[in-house]
């Protein structure tokens, strides 16, 4: 039979490598499967890292080796391949890549993150390598002294357009808000307006891009009037924003938003049990290094208290002969503590045809959720995996009737 | 896999009978690096059906730009010296390349 890990990690990046620090230092059998040749996701294709607390000298290829180089310290196994059919029901999962290879895993960590949008101007896909890019650090060497475009105005365009000054002579950013309006941080705004090597067309978009053999003009489109003008450029760096890896989600019971982003709750869990999203790919306000690192940590010590409760009720529980006494219980709670005494008094551990299983309502919260249990004490008795008897707050005499 | 440069290209490239793949590269380009070995594998895959050259943009910018290449990586596959297919993107993969290849040999 194939391994079965306790965790699969689907992506690579920040979220998935934190992930799989915090699985495999748990010790418990962590597999990250990557689908791109090199780990670290967007980062990878970024180059400066301001903040990354307690990093403070560092660029982000660095800081990403350093995650990648801190998971296998740990144990953690690392395989290539691109997710095409997830199998979530039942408890063993089951994960199928393009080329056919099945991996089983216990949980499923989903932090396959996001990925540059094309913005579907005319001629962009035609001249792709031909001067229109996404990646400035790829291609920045061809523009020395040339004149580059910038389309977009959030975080990453303004970054790129600060970065390529240093090659090219001119950079123009093309901001589809009003004069003076960007989605960028003011820190990066800032540095964008002291740069005299940068420019800006404001109420702006690319409507097409056009060329002999490579780009030489740029057709831009004024939003307010419609009005288009041709603007002569070496090269166009697109950077308007991400779009969620999700597509290969489409058919599982994994709740996506409008815009394809994964719906979790505070725990990184997904609409499936075992299943978690962790980092860009999760519907959350903030995406940065830090909170993808973060969700990483949550989904690993999450989906361990979910491995760790699923299998002690499955073998407790659902594998014994034995009829079973389930007390919902909670140190904190008296009452709780004077059932848990009556159980013992009427000798229900003497006894070879029952078993007791005590279930700490704070702690275990999945089986506590599972079995709708709102009150304590909750004595349930279990036959053949099913409920026979349910008792809430029950007297001792009621114990007593149904346990002797 | 055959070095190319401003001197040899004409020749090893344009003047060339047959299948030449050309992978465009630089240092700064990690995705570049990432699919080289890739590629050499192709090469000796494909030895005696096409020939693979590797051309550092570093000091060839300007070559590049005349092979219409302004995007990295890029691999340009020529057959008895005219142009027939562009491939690129970061996320550009080896099986592409293959794929690609295997249609003119």
């Amino acid at each position: 039979m194939a391994e079965v890990y306790d965790i699969l990690i689907i992506g690579g990046g920040p979220a998935g490598l934190s992930c799989a620090i915090y699985g495999s230092r748990s010790k418990l059998k962590t597999l990250v499967l990557e689908s791109s040749r090199k780990l670290g996701g967007q980062v990878a294709d970024y180059h400066e890292m301001e903040n990354y607390p307690g990093v403070v000298d560092t660029t982000a290829p660095e800081l990403v080796d350093s995650f990648e180089e801190h998971a296998k310290k740990f144990g953690a196994e690392f395989a290539r391949g691109e997710v095409a059919e997830l199998e979530l029901d039942g408890f063993i999962k089951k994960v199928r890549t393009e080329k056919g290879e099945e991996y089983q895993a216990k949980s499923i960590v989903i932090a396959t993150g996001a990925e540059p949008r094309k913005l579907g101007a005319k001629g962009e896909d035609e001249f792709r390598g031909k001067g229109v890019s996404y990646c400035a650090t790829c291609d920045a060497d061809f523009y020395v002294d040339l004149d580059v475009v910038v389309v977009g105005n959030g975080n990453s365009a303004i970054e790129e357009a600060i970065y390529l000054t240093k090659f090219a002579r001119k950079v123009t950013i093309i901001v589809i808000h009003e004069e003076g309006k960007m989605d960028a941080e003011k820190l990066f705004q800032e540095r964008a307006y002291a740069n005299d090597k940068i420019e800006f067309v404001w109420n702006s978009t690319l409507e097409e891009v056009k060329g002999e053999g490579i780009v030489d003009t740029a057709v831009l489109k004024n939003v307010k009037t419609g009005e288009l003008t041709e603007f002569d450029c070496d090269g166009i760096f697109i950077f308007v924003g991400r779009v969620p890896s999700t597509d290969f989600l489409e058919d599982t019971e994994v709740d996506l938003n409008e815009q394809g982003y994964i719906i979790t709750n505070d725990e990184m869990q997904t609409s499936v049990q075992g299943v978690y999203a962790a980092g860009d790919v999760r519907d959350k306000p903030v995406r940065q290094v830090v909170t993808a690192a973060g969700d990483g940590a949550t989904a690993a010590v999450m989906s361990q208290s979910y491995l760790e409760a699923e299998e002690h009720w499955r073998e407790n529980v659902l594998k014994t002969d034995k009829q079973v006494v389930v007390a919902f219980w909670n140190p904190t709670d008296n009452d709780s503590l004077d059932t848990l005494q009556t159980i013992e008094k009427l000798g229900v551990e003497e006894d070879d045809n029952k078993k007791l299983v005590k279930i700490d309502t704070y702690r275990n919260t999945l089986i506590t959720e599972r079995y709708k249990v709102t009150e304590i004490p909750t004595i349930l008795l279990i036959e053949e995996g099913e409920v026979v008897e349910r008792l809430t707050k029950p007297a001792a005499e009621d114990l007593e009737e149904v346990l002797s | 896999m055959l070095e190319l440069n401003k001197d040899n290209f004409e020749e090893e490239v344009l003047e060339s009978e047959g299948i030449v793949v050309v992978d465009f590269w630089s240092e700064s380009c990690d995705p570049c690096l990432e699919l080289m070995p890739e590629i050499e594998n192709l090469a000796e895959k494909y030895e005696g059906q096409a020939k693979f050259a590797k051309l550092n943009i570093k000091g060839n910018r300007r070559l590049a730009m005349s092979q219409q290449v302004m995007g990295l990586p890029s691999i340009v596959i020529y057959q008895d010296g005219e142009k027939q297919e562009h491939l690129s993107g970061e996320d550009l993969e080896a099986s592409e390349v293959d794929e690609a290849v295997a249609n003119y040999v």
